[in-house]
């Protein structure tokens, strides 16, 4: 295998995996801070799936209405469940109102009040307009800008490598090892500091808002080199996913007034949430449609239910929603002027990943001990800002928020350390995974063993969980995990091998699926986005607790003696109700 | 929902073993709604493991799979089989970019571009307290320019870039013209003396292939026509 000139040995200060708003973020911030940072990322920076993000970014500006940090507080706490950990909102929500500041001196379009400031719109869980926008495309602005700032500042990219390892000795980290995916080849990254920045993993199940390359690689990574993950069972089911594709549909929709109907032409949410309407947030929403489609009001007795925006008129709809109507018209040939559109739950968002103290850095116990020069920010991180349930524009905040915080603290360890060796042999992992890839002759392609695990997860572990069909998937995973193992690949050339980094991809699906699987057994309550038949109250007594969770040689092992921090004179745990 | 028999003919070449690209077919059966990419997907993940394209999101935002069909420049997720008559494809990569493999083709040179027109915003005054004041219409006047995905459908079916590859082409310029008309932009003489150049703005022939190809559907040529009165403007 090719490895061992000079050109496959990288050193570099600053290690960002992942360029989605996360990475770009803090590497933006090592970069302007006079560090040099290399961006490792498997699809061109552009390409991340931040920009898939429509409605809007979260901070109290107060542009639209009244508004003030306590209340963003409170609402992201409720929103939990009260699972969040109420420090690392706090700081959250105090650093919001410059992150998006910041964008706008950046040059991010924004959507503008009469009076030329940056507009917002009301989101689900929010008590005010608090969601700042570009029509319905935010995400996608701000990760171009975030780009073209890194560009200014002369970041490092590797566009196109996938890391297949991560090198920890000692609990150091002390660099990366990535595939070269356009010409082959794995480049060792010698570095002080690694901040994990992959985003989601939606791609676990099938009917997913998320992009082919959310799957999660280095939450397999981190399992692999025996840390734990945080909150995994906890995964957020969006309620305006395009029937059958599950493409997202932005809940900028319902913030501009659009209603969920079901086969009765009711707008159903008075039953559930009669305050909030079709605000309510995302696990409450999703919660009443799966309960309208379980008995029997889906459109035509089928699985999904009506978006309809038909009376917000043609104007506001192309002026503020263009991409909503774009998607439906194009993906299910469905005019959102003048039709209802097909709608169904579709897995949208992670609150569990990399645990990591307020600092971002990675820890490896419920004590808090801190991997050194590990640092994890964005979605692939649990920190943990959501708890059990995220709100809608709060994740968009959350990459930018705390991969500039990651930045900083980076830049402050570049500074006060140097770099440790390398680990021995740093290519045996990395170059042992592809082998095995490569060599295979016999056995199954990955693609039939993806396909069953994305369809058992969205049946057994979606938006209602039993333990039953729980176990179930536990032995179907165990299944796919064996066959896994004789997993062949077509391709076994060097250049632009999509099978090969498709069927290592397969691999992590499968690693940490079975962590989500296992969390959601072992809690016995109703929380946020999981929820238990059998156990349909939330449980304070017992469950007002953070789940970590390790893979071992025995078997997946829990931790439950994690618990949230909760300033109990502020915000003490309610019932949730909206 | 039915199946329907296809066949699809695909460029391809691998650097490691061919000479030069060559055609290869496939015979399969697929649902009669599916997207290029869905065909794209059937193939690779069930069929030959081997062939090689780009794709991400499959929802029209990350730009990745922009590609050839039929003589087209579309963007594979985006685009029914059925926009095509027959039930024959034949898929090939960006024209006017180098093949690294199958339909995935060097991007590297076109992100440069984008660099040489300066893409952020250049401030000389002072950076206020909160937000710099934009009124909905300054803004409405960028909106559609900043959908851009730089996917590169407009740039490579740009006859005037397969002149001279030196030609920013429409995606950069576009890119010019969304700072440009950026009211909290002050870089507009730079940006501007950046374009009206041999290899900028004027090398727009108002073909309108750009716009045609444009899968976000934004209006490229007309952006572009603005640069010229902009350019002409400033230069009196």
């Amino acid at each position: 295998m090719k490895t061992d000139e000079a050109k496959y040995y990288h050193k570099i200060e600053a290690v960002v995996v992942g360029a989605g708003l996360a990475g770009l973020r803090a590497a933006l911030e090592i970069a302007k801070k006079g560090h040099q940072v290399a961006v490792i990322t498997k699809v061109y920076p552009t390409r991340s799936h931040s920009g898939g993000a429509q409605g809007g970014i979260a901070a109290a500006l107060a542009n639209s209405a009244e508004d003030s940090l306590e209340l963003h507080m409170y609402d992201t706490i409720k929103g939990s469940d009260y699972l969040g950990d109420q420090d690392v909102i706090e700081l959250f929500v105090n650093e919001a109102i410059k992150t998006v500041y910041e964008y706008e001196h950046m040059g991010v379009p924004f959507s503008r009040t009469e009076d030329g400031k940056i507009n917002q719109r009301p989101f689900g869980g929010h008590s005010s307009p608090r969601a700042c926008f570009s029509a319905d495309i935010t995400g996608h602005v701000l990760l171009h800008t975030l780009y073209e700032q890194c560009v200014k500042y002369n970041v490092h990219f590797y566009s196109e490598f996938q890391v297949f390892s991560l090198l920890i000795k000692d609990n150091i980290s002390r660099g990366v090892v990535a595939w070269d995916i356009r010409e082959g080849g794995l480049h060792i990254f010698h570095s002080k500091t690694v901040l994990l920045a992959t985003g989601g993993y939606g791609r676990a199940f099938k009917i997913t808002s998320n992009a082919h390359a959310n799957t999660g690689d280095s939450l397999a990574l981190i399992l692999e080199n025996g840390l734990p993950l945080e909150d995994m069972e906890f995964v957020q089911f969006h309620p305006t996913g395009l029937y059958k594709h599950g493409i997202l549909l932005s809940e900028a929709a319902r913030g501009e007034g659009a209603y969920i109907l079901n086969s009765d032409g009711e707008r159903f949410m008075k039953k559930y949430a009669s305050d909030k309407m079709e605000l309510a947030p995302r696990d409450v929403v999703s919660r009443a449609e799966q309960t309208e489609i379980n008995e029997g009001r889906g459109i035509n007795g089928k699985d999904y239910v009506y978006l309809d925006l038909r009376h917000l008129g043609e104007k506001k709809i192309m002026e503020r929603l263009p991409q909503v109507w774009e998607l439906a018209l194009n993906y299910l040939k469905v005019d959102g002027i003048k039709e209802p559109v097909p709608i169904q739950p579709t897995a949208h968002y992670s609150m569990g990943g990399i645990p990591a103290n307020i600092n971002t850095e990675v820890i490896r116990d419920a004590k808090g001990t801190v991997v050194r020069g590990l640092y994890t920010a964005g979605e692939a991180s649990c920190l943990s800002l959501h708890g059990a349930n995220r709100l809608g524009t709060n994740s968009l905040q959350d990459a930018s928020t705390f991969g500039r915080i990651a930045g900083k603290n980076i830049s402050k360890f570049l500074v006060e350390n140097g770099y440790e060796d390398l680990t021995s042999n740093p290519l045996d992992v990395a170059r042992a995974k592809i082998s095995s890839l490569m060599n295979g002759n016999v056995g199954e392609k990955h693609s039939k063993i993806r396909e069953e695990l994305q369809e058992n997860m969205t049946k057994y572990v979606g938006v209602f969980r039993n333990e039953e069909d729980m176990l179930k998937l536990l032995k179907i995973l165990k299944q796919l995990q064996e066959r896994y193992k004789n997993v062949t690949i077509d391709d076994k050339g060097y250049a632009y091998n999509l099978d090969l980094f498709e069927a290592y991809e397969v691999g992590n699906l499968l690693s940490f699926s079975e962590i989500i699987v296992e969390g959601a057994i072992a809690r016995k309550e109703s929380r946020g986005a999981h929820y238990r038949t059998g156990f349909p109250k939330r449980d304070d007594k017992n469950w007002l607790k953070h789940t970590l969770a390790w893979k071992t040689e025995e078997g997946v092992k829990l931790d439950h003696s994690k618990e949230p921090v909760i300033f109990m004179d502020r915000f003490p745990p309610q019932e949730r109700k909206y | 929902m039915a199946k329907e028999n296809i066949i699809v003919k695909i460029l391809r070449y691998n650097p490691e073993k061919d000479k030069k690209p060559f055609w290869k077919k496939y015979d399969l059966e697929v649902d009669d709604d599916s997207t290029i990419l869905d065909i794209l997907n059937e193939i690779h993940w069930n069929i030959d493991g081997t062939l090689a394209y780009r794709r991400s999101c499959r929802s029209s935002i990350c730009g990745s799979c922009a590609m050839k069909v039929n003589g087209q420049n579309v963007l594979a997720c985006k685009t029914p089989m059925h926009k095509f008559k027959g039930n024959k494809l034949k898929i090939e990569p960006l024209p006017g970019f180098s093949i690294l493999k199958d339909l995935v083709v060097d991007m590297d040179g076109f992100f440069e571009k984008m660099k040489r027109i300066k893409p952020y915003l250049i401030l000389d005054k002072p950076i206020p307290d909160k937000e710099f004041i934009q009124k909905p219409d300054e803004f409405e006047c960028i909106r559609e320019s900043a959908i851009c995905i730089l996917c590169g459908a407009c740039t490579s079916s740009c006859p005037s870039l397969w002149a001279n590859e030196d030609y920013l082409g429409p995606a950069a310029l576009l890119k010019a013209y969304r700072f440009i008309f950026d009211t909290r932009d002050d870089g507009k003489d730079e940006r501007i003396d950046i374009i009206n150049d041999k290899n900028g703005i004027w090398r727009c022939h108002t073909i309108f292939n750009c716009m045609e190809a444009c899968p976000k559907d934004i209006k490229i040529t007309e952006y572009l026509s603005r640069l010229k009165v902009k350019v002409l403007e400033n230069s009196i």
